[in-house]
């Protein structure tokens, strides 16, 4: 299973939607002050789907 | 290494202006990652544009981009194209905007078959004006327009299309974010009419009105009433019910407008 | 060395004029009694490399006009009475984002279908104010064929030079005779082109004019990447709220045009120096008005004409020179008095206007006006 080196969650241009919270396929993510936030790395299988739906280029996913 | 989409990217436009959750931006990188992977050079792409929500979107492109008035986009479109042939005209708009207003350049654009690709984004509303129903809005669905409930029936854009003889036709959705990318990258490569329709959520005008008001539900809905086309094929009238197919649903060569004119007229 | 003469219809002769011009492209929607102009551009722009489209309405030939326009091809389109109507939107939008084209009105009875086959010089504040919105207007007038295609070319030029739609307003009586017409040479008429502009891409600013109030444009695919919208913008070409601003890019607009007024405005002024009742009269009504003019002349009364060739902007100038100076004022027009009520501005009641009006589809008759001259019905 492929895994993320790192998310980077851009504060500034997270609109707060949560799409890439709810639609991660293993809840590694999670909401904080109204954005997203990583909540387990370890988890995070580099699926890539929270970087492409995020409507604001907010998220982005490094595979290690 | 995540994508860079800046390369198309307008400096300094970003944060856009959609709402949050807004399927639009979506739509936005699943379009930049297509043209990116054609490698087309950005000074030969225009992209023409009507006026709503979707209609913004040609402004955050680095390319020659034209926003035009409420369902014109084709008509603009036409011109540019049939001026100079080119350019790889991608024209877009909303539900209303192609469907509504603008139906008629829709229908002709498909007739005419002329090389231009054609990105309808339909969140089955009017957003921008606050959330009217459009020609696309489901019966029985809310909008500030229809406080019973729509009684209006409904466009399927993708079969209006193919029935006014647009030669490239999709649907997909924003759930669908690479496969989107990929029918984007056949609808652009295609020689005459192509249309992409793609299902996309407004939580602003429509989710709300709807009781679906979460974007990610918004998203999960797409996936759960769409069905590829093959699988499509196969199903009964009863298992279609309420779902719509995605995927590449008509496909054929025909002599392209520009070309055929130019032939005829001696032009070539 | 003798001119080339040929016999031509006016609508022949508007061709004439937009080949001269360099137009290599049109698009349109036919529509009486404009169509004759569309079927010759059918024919005549493939021979020179240039195309026609036949659109599904006029909304549609509008859109395609200026977008053949921003992808660098001067650009035609033509029509009447309602096809006008439906091309305000999008012309109001030609205005807005300074997109040179030329729209040929051949006027008609109205409104809607109103007297399709008929001539009409009702759209005169329409070409004005048809569309919404503050902007400026250019109008020409033609009265004879030979100036259906010297206006012609010059709406393309007035087009290009101050970047804006430029509307040939001519009804059906020019628009379907015919008359011997000079064939200019190239180089006996001027052609202007576009400003474009030469400076490094990333510096390009669509909207932000130089000294003479106008930006260069670039054609779509020239490497200048930029943004176009109806949208009030800045001079980057993006937009903005800032209401402030967009007033100043109106007015700036606005004065492309009323800084230029005396390149802008021809008049044609006949027997005025000594006249002591002035005939203010446009397009083919102006033809009626000249020859009561050389009736009224032959009697002895002292008339003269004031024949504007630009209906818009109004030739205030020229006009203001009679008010007070002159005994009467005569327009005649086939509306029920649409100039008439610039004269009154102009002139200030001084003297006061009196109009001919009539809107039945018939040419006014020169003897109508002798009549007015010599104070009769
Ligand atoms: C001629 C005209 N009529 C009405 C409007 C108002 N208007 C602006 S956007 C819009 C609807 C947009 O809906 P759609 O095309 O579906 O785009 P969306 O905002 O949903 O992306 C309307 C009715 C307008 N701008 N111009
Ligand atoms: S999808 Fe993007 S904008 Fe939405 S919450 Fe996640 S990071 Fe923020
Ligand atoms: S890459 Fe996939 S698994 Fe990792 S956080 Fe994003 S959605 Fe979750
Ligand atoms: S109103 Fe709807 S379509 Fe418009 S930006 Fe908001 S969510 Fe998107
Ligand atoms: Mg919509």
């Amino acid at each position: 299973m492929a895994k993320a080196e790192k998310i980077e969650i851009y504060a500034n241009l997270c609109k707060g939607c949560e799409i890439c919270v709810e639609l991660c396929p293993v809840d590694a993510l999670e909401m904080k002050d109204f954005k997203a936030a990583v909540k387990d790395l370890d988890k995070c299988i580099a699926c890539m789907q929270c970087e492409l739906r995020c409507p604001d280029f907010a998220i982005e996913v490094y595979k290690k | 290494m995540a994508y860079d989409y800046s390369k198309y990217l307008r400096a300094g436009k970003i944060p856009h202006i959609w709402c949050p959750g807004c399927g639009y931006g979506i739509i936005m990188k699943s379009m930049i990652r297509a043209i990116d992977g054609l490698g087309w050079d950005k000074n030969e792409v225009v992209m023409t544009s009507g006026i709503g929500c979707a209609s913004r979107l040609p402004g955050y492109i680095d390319a020659n981009t034209l926003h035009t008035t409420h369902g014109r986009s084709l008509a603009f479109a036409t011109g540019v194209k049939v001026a100079n042939p080119k350019l790889k005209v991608i024209a877009m708009g909303g539900d209303g905007d192609m469907t509504a207003i603008g139906g008629n350049h829709f229908i002709h654009a498909c007739r005419r078959n002329i090389d231009i690709t054609c990105f309808v984004f339909n969140n089955y509303i009017y957003g921008m004006t606050g959330g009217q129903y459009s020609p696309t809005t489901p019966k029985g669905s809310r909008a500030t327009t229809a406080p019973y409930g729509n009684s209006d029936n409904q466009f399927d854009i993708a079969q209006l299309a193919m029935g006014a003889g647009a030669t490239f036709v999709a649907r997909t959705t924003t759930y669908h974010a690479v496969p989107m990318e990929k029918l984007m990258k056949q609808a652009l490569e295609h020689k005459g009419f192509s249309v992409v329709e793609i299902i996309a959520g407004c939580p602003t005008g429509y989710g709300r009105k709807n009781k679906l008001a979460s974007p990610a539900g918004m998203i999960e809905w797409q996936k759960d009433h769409s069905v590829a086309i093959a699988q499509w094929e196969k199903m009964s009238d009863e298992e279609k019910a309420g779902k719509f197919p995605i995927g590449v649903l008509h496909e054929v060569n025909k002599p392209e407008y520009v070309e055929a004119y130019d032939a005829n007229v001696g032009l070539s | 060395m003798a001119k080339k003469v040929k016999f031509l219809q006016g609508n022949e002769a508007v061709c004439e004029g937009a080949l001269y011009a360099g137009c290599t492209f049109y698009a349109g929607y036919p529509i009486t009694p404009s169509t004759e102009v569309a079927e010759v551009l059918a024919a005549r722009l493939p021979k020179i490399g240039g195309r026609f489209i036949q659109m599904e309405d006029e909304l549609a030939a509008m859109a395609a006009t200026l977008g053949g326009s921003i992808a660098g091809k001067k650009s035609l389109t033509a029509t009447s009475g309602p096809g006008m109507s439906l091309k305000m939107e999008n012309l109001g939008y030609g205005y807005l984002t300074e997109v040179p084209c030329v729209i040929v009105n051949v006027m008609r009875g109205g409104p809607s279908t109103g007297l399709p086959t008929g001539p009409g010089q009702s759209d005169v504040m329409q070409a004005r104010w048809g569309t919404h919105g503050d902007h400026p207007c250019i109008a020409l007038t033609p009265s004879t064929v030979q100036e259906q295609l010297n206006e012609t070319v010059r709406a393309f030029n007035l087009a290009e030079k101050y970047r804006m739609p430029v509307i040939l307003l001519t009804d059906e009586i020019i628009g379907h005779m015919r008359e011997a017409v000079e064939i200019p040479e190239p180089g006996d008429l001027p052609v202007i082109d576009r400003k474009r502009p030469t400076c490094d891409p990333k510096d390009y600013l669509p909207y932000k004019p130089e000294a003479d109030g106008v930006a260069p444009m670039a054609d779509f695919g020239s490497g200048y990447r930029y943004h176009i919208t109806g949208l009030n913008h800045l001079p980057d070409g993006f937009p903005s709220n800032d209401g402030k601003l967009a007033q100043a890019d109106e007015i700036r607009q606005q004065k492309k045009v009323d800084d230029n007024y005396d390149e802008i405005v021809v008049v044609d002024e006949m027997m005025c120096d000594d006249a002591e009742i002035l005939i203010f009269a446009f397009g083919s009504t102006a033809r009626s008005a000249k020859e009561a003019v050389q009736m009224a002349r032959a009697e002895g009364i002292k008339v003269g004409l004031l024949r504007p060739l630009t209906i818009w902007p109004f030739p205030d100038k020229h006009l203001a020179k009679y008010a007070g100076k002159v005994k009467r004022v005569i327009v005649p027009e086939m509306n029920l008095g649409q100039t008439a009520l610039e004269v009154e501005r102009v002139m200030k009641g001084q003297p006061a206007v009196e109009g001919i009006f009539q809107i039945d589809s018939e040419p006014i008759n020169p003897v109508t006006i002798l009549n007015k001259i010599k104070g009769g019905k």
